[in-house]
């Protein structure tokens, strides 16, 4: 069996507003930070998980990205996978 | 109509299931029983309410760890025989959460937590859930919700359009729903979630009885 190291990415799709980025963006200004064109938040999930081989582990992770960890009608995801 | 049973579902963090049995038991004479989670069990009941609350504290996303709760899971043949189900706030994220309803449930528009009473307006009555038989068309209920933002694409906005499934608007958007959407059933009409608190307007002394209509609903067939 490997062991991987993998990191999930959860976004809002760009068509869903984001309330949260909006206040952090506008705090980020008042604090004085300048040049801020766009602020938008996201989840990081981090995953160890074991499985034969890369091709095996990326069916698992892709299972659980579409149904669990994101929600595809707002969110979309993307993950990067690492050999331990 | 003497045996029939409403089951309200408990997951850890429900939080209105004693108000939809107080409302339906106290107010209109129909029998309750709660429901575990774990149970995958609905043979002894006749219709489903999902209450309000924070399911598994909202982890993840609202609703998103209910959906795979076993009785979740039984709630698809339930849902598939005509059997009615009513979502109410946490329970309508977790109905567009397990797919039984489209769309999303997002934070509001003002990062408020809402809670206040919101006129509706009764655009479709599909499955009976309303009463829009006579003049009355706007009803008002109380909302208590900070992800009640309904969020959909355009193709399932027209679709929810076109096949007269939005049953309820804001006529002051509150929270920036898509279309000012309050409510929706499925293509079946047996299924209903919403996010204002019908239980919370059964009685005149709590403030209104605009929500008895739709809990009555439950018992039709």
């Amino acid at each position: 069996m490997d062991q991987f190291a993998v990191k999930v990415f959860v976004r809002l799709r760009p068509s869903v507003l984001d309330p949260a980025g909006e206040a952090t963006k506008s705090a980020s200004i008042k604090l004085g930070a300048e040049g801020i064109k766009s602020l938008r938040i996201g989840k990081m999930i981090e995953v160890k998980i074991e499985g034969n081989g890369e091709n095996e582990v990326r069916e698992k992770i892709d299972l659980l990205c579409d149904r669990l960890f994101a929600n595809t009608v707002i969110e979309d995801y993307e993950y990067s996978l690492e050999k331990l | 109509m003497d045996n029939f049973t409403v089951g309200v579902v408990v997951f850890p963090g429900s939080n209105c299931d004693r108000d939809v049995s107080w409302a339906l038991e106290g107010c209109l004479d129909i029998r309750t029983k709660y429901i575990w989670h774990e149970s995958s069990d609905l043979s002894d009941v006749d219709a489903i309410v999902l209450p309000g609350g924070f399911s598994y504290g909202d982890y993840l996303r609202c609703g998103a760890i209910a959906r795979f709760s076993p009785l979740i899971n039984a709630l698809d043949e339930f849902v598939k025989s005509g059997k009615r189900v009513l979502g109410i706030c946490n329970g309508f994220q977790i109905l567009t959460e397990s797919g039984f309803l489209p769309g999303a449930l997002v934070a509001n528009k003002n990062l408020n937590f809402i809670c206040d009473d919101v006129e509706l307006d009764i655009v479709s009555s599909k499955g009976g859930w309303f009463n829009n038989g006579d003049e009355k068309q706007t009803i008002k209920l109380p909302i208590a919700h900070g992800e009640g933002r309904y969020h959909c694409d355009s193709d399932t906005l027209k679709k929810l359009a076109d096949n007269e499934l939005i049953a309820l608007r804001y006529k002051n958007n509150p929270n920036g729903s898509s279309f000012d959407i309050a409510g929706i059933t499925n293509e079946k009409g047996n299924v209903l979630g919403l996010m204002p608190h019908p239980e919370r307007a059964c009685d005149d002394t709590i403030g209104g009885t605009d929500g008895l209509f739709t809990l009555k609903s439950l018992i039709l067939k």
